[in-house]
């Protein structure tokens, strides 16, 4: 298994030093002179200069590159333009939001996907099966913005149930040793603080769960009714055992196989989601300070995210598969 | 005169092999003599989801095409203007049908050019995204050895990128216009096709049929050009049908994030729906109608893609 993880993160070493080098091209491929277009309508001859002497724009590309990938290794991962702050300290403070968010979301998605999908198998052709079917293709062709503007309008502007925007009411004066809202108000023992932050979250979590709700469901749905026709469900039914050991151990444990993979592929949907849902909700993570960002042409900022993006993507991959290899003993022997 | 096929157990439908991929989809049906797309045909009439979703699919076209056709007035003119205030957007009459937007407009007329709009954006991007992934798939798959290599460690690095992030950065290089969303969308789907093209042409490659050909002395392009293509296209069709729907939410998604056409003048759903978030109290159907048109040509699009994927799957044809 350990080296089965060693080889897996050797892997992701070429696809990391070509997504560097994809990045630094990046930056200059953008349109104009790169401190022009980095300084956008604040372009002075000054500031020009002074981004120049900085990025060393003015240096060789290649040369420019290694400094670029040596910054990175001493974990400088460039400033923002607008803040000047450096990328790494956003970074860091944002994603606790957008990790309580997308962890929410994916939760909600399992929870009530995993057996709703199992329901749907098990239950084909039959009326709840066609109404599971149709609710999760609504889903995934709903758009994440649009779901997200509309729970927004109906529980938040007009029933007004829920919270419109932000991570916490800032009435509350709370204090956040980890940045995790819900956490940081069990370890301070400041339940208001918890509840309201749970409370901010619940739309949110919502709009950014649903695609993967619905492709949790259909997967689900489509596996477990593979796996009811093998035959060795037919011979666990035929030698008495009980229906519920027979889904339990024989039904489920060989269907959620693809689904603990759909899992790790919706990580990145969930960031893409996560911007979309955290700008309509003004919800203070990774996704809403992208989209600010991508806004005012913030592009060291935009660089230096997807770089940190992908890592954390490409270590969510590999985290399932190891997953994988727990729940099925035959990865682990090829 | 030898092609290089896969060993067996190889990487075919394995890491790089997408799970949805039917390889055997493009077997002849021998048993039937019935060849496959006639088989496919017989099966999607018969799928009441399927005609569902081309029939969603045909109004959205019809209504794209004929949208100056269909339209009353003249998309953008924003001749009603002063009509308009914070508080107030007017509401449907007889004049107009669904009422006006918030810039004055004939909101019936926008959401008709609307179509128009994502049909274009929607079918070129895929277009281009299935161009160039299905040339770097054919690629890979064709030739194998170093260039698969190359190709594929290319492709896991787009892949290591959200489509959303990938398509913003695009955007960011090609400036804000029509082309650049479209180019930035399409590139977001090139490492989807380049890697179902390459597994099914893979697992295409190591069936009987090319042993036969390779056996027959037949030369390796005209292998690769003449069978195993052919037989790899049906996964891929399915995709980018279901990949158009992908294209259209992501247009509007683009347009959310500020990226889209900035030419307020040019209707386009995703953008009337963030224009229309600071009416909402006064006039919420300025941002319901135009998601659901998104939401409603995105079902057809996956109705119709998915009735053709179980229509081409051998297993569903007994």
């Amino acid at each position: 298994m350990l080296r089965f993880v060693l080889r897996r993160l050797a892997l992701m070493v070429p696809v990391l030093v070509g997504l560097s080098i994809l990045l630094f091209a990046w930056l200059r491929a953008l349109p104009g002179d790169p401190a022009r277009s980095m300084l956008g309508q604040r372009a002075t001859p000054d500031g020009i200069a002074r981004i120049n002497e900085a990025y060393g724009f003015d240096e060789p590309l290649v040369q420019q590159y290694f400094s670029y990938v040596r910054a990175l290794l001493s974990g400088d991962f460039g400033s923002s333009i607008k803040t000047g702050r450096p990328v790494f300290d956003s970074f860091v403070e944002q994603f606790p939001a957008t990790i309580e968010l997308a962890v929410t979301a994916l939760t909600l998605a399992v929870v009530i996907g995993v057996p709703l999908g199992y329901l749907a198998a098990t239950h084909q052709g039959r009326l709840l099966d066609t109404f599971v079917i149709s609710g999760s293709l609504l889903g995934v062709v709903t758009p994440v913005f649009f779901l997200a503007i509309l729970l927004k309008l109906v529980f938040a502007d007009w029933l007004t149930w829920l919270p419109t925007s932000l991570r916490q009411d800032p009435r509350i004066d709370a204090t956040h040793p980890t940045n995790f809202y819900i956490l940081d108000g069990l370890m301070t023992r400041e339940w208001d603080a918890v509840w309201n932050a749970g409370l901010h979250l619940i739309l949110p979590a919502i709009a950014l769960g649903t695609i993967p709700l619905a492709i949790i469901v259909r997967i689900t749905r489509a596996s477990v009714s593979e796996v009811l026709h093998e035959d060795y469900v037919r011979t666990a039914e035929s030698k008495g055992l009980s229906r519920r050991t027979v889904s339990r151990r024989h039904v489920l444990r060989n269907a959620l196989l693809p689904v603990v993979t759909t899992i790790g592929l919706q990580a990145g949907l969930l960031f893409s989601g996560a911007v979309l849902t955290e700008t309509v909700f003004a919800f203070n993570g990774i996704g809403n300070y992208l989209f600010e960002a991508i806004s005012s042409r913030d592009y060291p900022v935009l660089q230096g995210y997807i770089l940190f993006i992908a890592i954390i993507y490409a270590l969510i991959n590999l985290l399932v598969d190891v997953a994988y290899g727990l729940i099925d003993p035959r990865v682990r022997v090829s | 005169m030898s092609i290089d096929l896969p060993p067996a157990g190889g990487p075919v439908g394995g890491h790089y092999g997408d799970s949805e991929a039917h390889p055997e989809a493009g077997i002849d049906d021998e048993g039937k003599g019935l060849s496959l797309w006639r088989g496919a045909w017989q099966r999607l009439r018969r799928n009441p989801s399927a005609i569902a979703g081309a029939l969603i699919v045909l109004t959205f076209v019809v209504i794209a095409i004929a949208a100056p056709l269909l339209a009353p007035y003249e998309p953008g003119s924003a001749q009603w203007s002063g009509e308009v205030t914070p508080t107030d957007v007017p509401g449907p009459d007889k004049d107009h049908l669904l009422g006006l937007d918030r810039f004055g407009s004939d909101l019936y007329t926008q959401l008709l050019f609307g179509a128009r709009q994502s049909l274009v954006y929607g079918v070129v991007s895929t277009a281009i995204g299935l161009v160039v992934g299905a040339f770097l798939g054919i690629l890979s798959g064709g030739i194998g050895g170093w260039v698969d290599t190359a190709v594929m460690r290319v492709v896991d690095i787009m892949l290591s990128i959200p489509s959303l992030l990938l398509a913003v950065s695009v955007a960011a290089v090609l400036g804000q216009n029509a082309y650049s969303v479209m180019i930035a969308i399409g590139a977001a789907q090139v490492p989807i096709f380049a890697r179902l093209l390459r597994g099914s042409m893979l697992a295409q490659a190591r069936s009987d049929y090319v042993l036969a050909a390779n056996a027959l002395g037949i030369r390796r392009q005209r292998i690769v050009f003449g069978h195993i293509l052919p037989n790899a296209l049906g996964p891929t069709i399915v995709q980018a049908t279901l990949n158009l729907a992908t294209a259209i939410i992501e247009v509007a998604a683009l347009s959310f994030l500020g990226l889209g056409e900035s030419d307020p003048a040019i209707a386009e759903w995703g953008r009337m729906l963030v224009a229309a978030q600071d009416r909402f109290d006064a006039a919420p159907r300025l941002a319901l109608l135009p998601g659901a048109a998104i939401a409603i040509t995105a079902l057809g699009f996956t109705l119709f893609g998915e009735a053709l994927r179980e229509a081409l799957d051998p297993r569903t044809r007994r």
